[in-house]
């Protein structure tokens, strides 16, 4: 039966700030979802003509091909001082780093705590699957201990190699940040809060009030080595015992 | 032209950084070239400019890529220790066609060496310190005005060219005080409109800044464009000043604070009868090998002196190509050749 379309009513569409190019994720990656809600935010805010997005080093490292807005590919761990670089050329412009915990909790650690201690008027999103999925599975500063990865065959063992870094929490100490947040998009109901958290965080930024983090916990399926559906599960019930949800600090 | 000033080297490249139009400037503080940072620290702000200390070099350079891509004339310093973490961050600029200029205020090495002056990152400032592919323009001044100029000029090569500039200089020049006359500042709003700039995709498609394609064939034709510019660069920006060369039947070959100490043993050399002329390189990539070239065809000997083990030589070497002799005289370690010591050593090649 043919369907008529002038009943329907739309009520999800492609943000127009995402571009056509199809994704480089695995299937169930949450770096997808979020792709998607940060352009949903630049379409919302209306911000695209003014956003230049800066791409790191991992499995992101394609973002400049996603957004319809102007993008900046960093190299390893150094998105928030590109992002400091570009905010304080040109302070009209929105500027969001998007980074994976071995760039931003790792190799990045001294530019990702000096942008948020200068309280840099940009967002950050960072995202923590506790895992380095681009180059195939080795430890993060994020990984749980006893997590096994291709370069903790055993377990991660705190003994040796630590323990999974509260990097939000550290961030969370300093006095110059405005909002710092730990969201997770597990089900539904987690993804509409970091839906409001990265809108929060852009229009802060918007508002001129300073630096946003939003920390999102986020699945990689590949790596770990389950289904996205087992992720999913994995996450709401170990990731976040040690990773707790919610905000840290807001001062907006 | 302005009034002089009485400026040390350091002040003078910060001054003519600020009249060239540097809108953002980030460093991290290294012997010898505080007082490069703090000109900047005190004028920038002032001038509604960017100044920020950075938590490092690694973060310093990265800012500058930041402010780069957004198409703002921009600059950083440091000193060899400094370079050396800068230079993941100054490939990536070349890579990326990323206009910017680096200040290394040379001392004495390796690692931590010392905070005298020296000439040893001769090789890692031309031949591509960084992994890839890539040269930067490099320019060595000899004088404090000259640092000024070259600096002003090192703004224009590197828009010109979408390339990053390095301005070569040592702790001798960068501390030494000189009467400078600074060019007047320029008038920002009449640069070039960037037009890859990302300054946010308004009535045009979106800008990318990337240094990268994982397609090799996409990655080579990047290459390429970058060999052709060079081989522009190379064609069009070789500079480099001879001295006393019509007569000559020896040459001094050296550059920076050398240079300027061999324009003394010139005239000392002259006053006892040996020939003796001086070839100066400015532009240290592109290295002037044709000029040189042709000088060797009319000399007996090409001495280059350097305070490193010999790093230009090997240039001085591919440039003279057995027309004549070309011994080597260095110090390291931040010693600083006198004239004396140098004349020296010429008398033993004068026949
Ligand atoms: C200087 C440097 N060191 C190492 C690498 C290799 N490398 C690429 S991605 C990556 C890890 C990325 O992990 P993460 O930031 O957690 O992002 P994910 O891929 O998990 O999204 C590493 C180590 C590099 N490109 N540059
Ligand atoms: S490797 Fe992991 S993080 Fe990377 S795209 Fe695949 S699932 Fe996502």
């Amino acid at each position: 039966m043919p369907v008529s379309t002038e009943k329907m009513v739309k009520v999800f569409g492609r943000p127009a700030s995402l571009t056509e190019a199809r994704f480089t994720y695995c299937p169930g990656c949450h770096h997808g979802i979020l792709t998607r809600i940060i352009a949903q935010t630049i379409d919302e805010l209306g911000i695209v003509e003014r956003t230049v997005g800066i791409a790191p080093v991992g499995c992101a490292v394609f973002a400049y091909l996603w957004y319809r807005c102007d993008a900046i590919q960093a190299s390893h761990g150094r998105a928030s001082a590109v992002a400091t670089g570009v905010k304080r050329a040109n302070p009209n412009l929105i500027v969001f780093a998007y980074q994976g915990d071995g760039d931003f909790a790792s190799i990045g650690t001294a530019e990702s705590i000096h942008a948020a201690n200068r309280g840099e008027n940009i967002t950050v999103i960072f995202v923590n699957n506790q895992v380095y999925g681009m180059t195939g599975g080795e430890m993060a500063p994020t990984s749980l201990v006893g997590q096994k990865t291709t370069t903790t065959p055993d377990g991660r063992d705190p003994a040796l190699f630590g323990y999974p870094i509260r990097f939000s929490e550290m961030i969370a100490q300093l006095d110059a940040p405005v909002y710092v947040t730990r969201q997770a998009l597990y089900d539904t109901k987690r993804i509409m809060d970091a839906t409001k958290a990265i809108k929060k965080a852009f229009t802060n930024q918007l508002e001129g009030k300073g630096y946003s983090l939003v920390e999102v916990l986020a699945t990689c399926p590949t790596n770990w080595r389950m289904k996205p559906t087992e992720a999913n599960k994995h996450v709401a019930e170990v990731v976040t015992k040690v990773f707790p949800l919610g905000d840290l600090i807001d001062r907006g | 032209m302005g009034k002089r000033m009485l400026l040390r080297g350091n002040e003078v490249i910060a001054e003519a950084a600020i009249r060239a139009g540097c809108q953002c400037y980030f460093a991290y503080p290294i012997t010898p070239q505080a007082e490069l940072l703090e000109h900047m620290a005190k004028n920038m702000p002032r001038l509604g400019r960017t100044f920020i200390q950075a938590e490092s070099e690694l973060a310093a350079i990265n800012m500058v890529y930041g402010a780069a891509s957004v198409g703002v004339r921009t600059m950083t310093s440091s000193s060899s220790p400094g370079i050396s973490l800068k230079q993941e961050g100054i490939s990536y600029l070349a890579g990326s066609n990323l206009p910017a200029v680096i200040v290394n205020i040379v001392r004495g090495g390796p690692g931590l060496g010392d905070i005298a002056p020296a000439q040893c990152d001769y090789f890692q400032a031309t031949k591509g310190g960084g992994h890839g592919d890539y040269h930067m323009i490099v320019l060595a001044p000899s004088t404090a005005p000259e640092a000024g100029e070259l600096t002003m000029l090192a703004f224009d090569l590197a828009d010109q060219y979408r390339t990053p500039v390095m301005i070569l200089a040592d702790g001798m020049l960068g501390q030494m005080m000189e009467p400078v006359e600074l060019p007047e500042p320029i008038d920002i709003a009449s640069l070039p409109v960037k037009e890859w700039a990302t300054t946010g995709a308004k009535g045009r498609d979106p800008n990318v800044i990337l240094s990268f394609d994982l397609d090799p064939e996409v990655l080579k034709k990047m290459n390429l464009a970058l060999q052709k510019r060079y081989r522009q660069i190379e064609a069009k920006e070789v500079r480099y000043e001879e001295a006393a060369t019509e007569d000559a039947d020896i040459l001094i070959a050296a550059y920076g604070t050398v240079a300027r100490i061999a324009k003394s043993v010139v005239r000392m050399a002259r006053a006892e009868g040996i020939k003796l002329g001086l070839f100066r390189p400015i532009t240290l990539w592109p290295f002037p090998y044709q000029p040189l070239k042709e000088l060797a065809g009319r000399v007996k000997t090409v001495l280059t002196v350097e305070m490193s083990a010999g790093q230009m030589w090997e240039d001085v070497r591919l440039a003279v190509a057995e027309r004549a002799n070309t011994p080597f005289y260095g110090e390291m370690g931040g010693v600083v050749p006198t004239p004396r010591r140098i004349l020296s050593e010429v008398r033993k090649h004068a026949s």
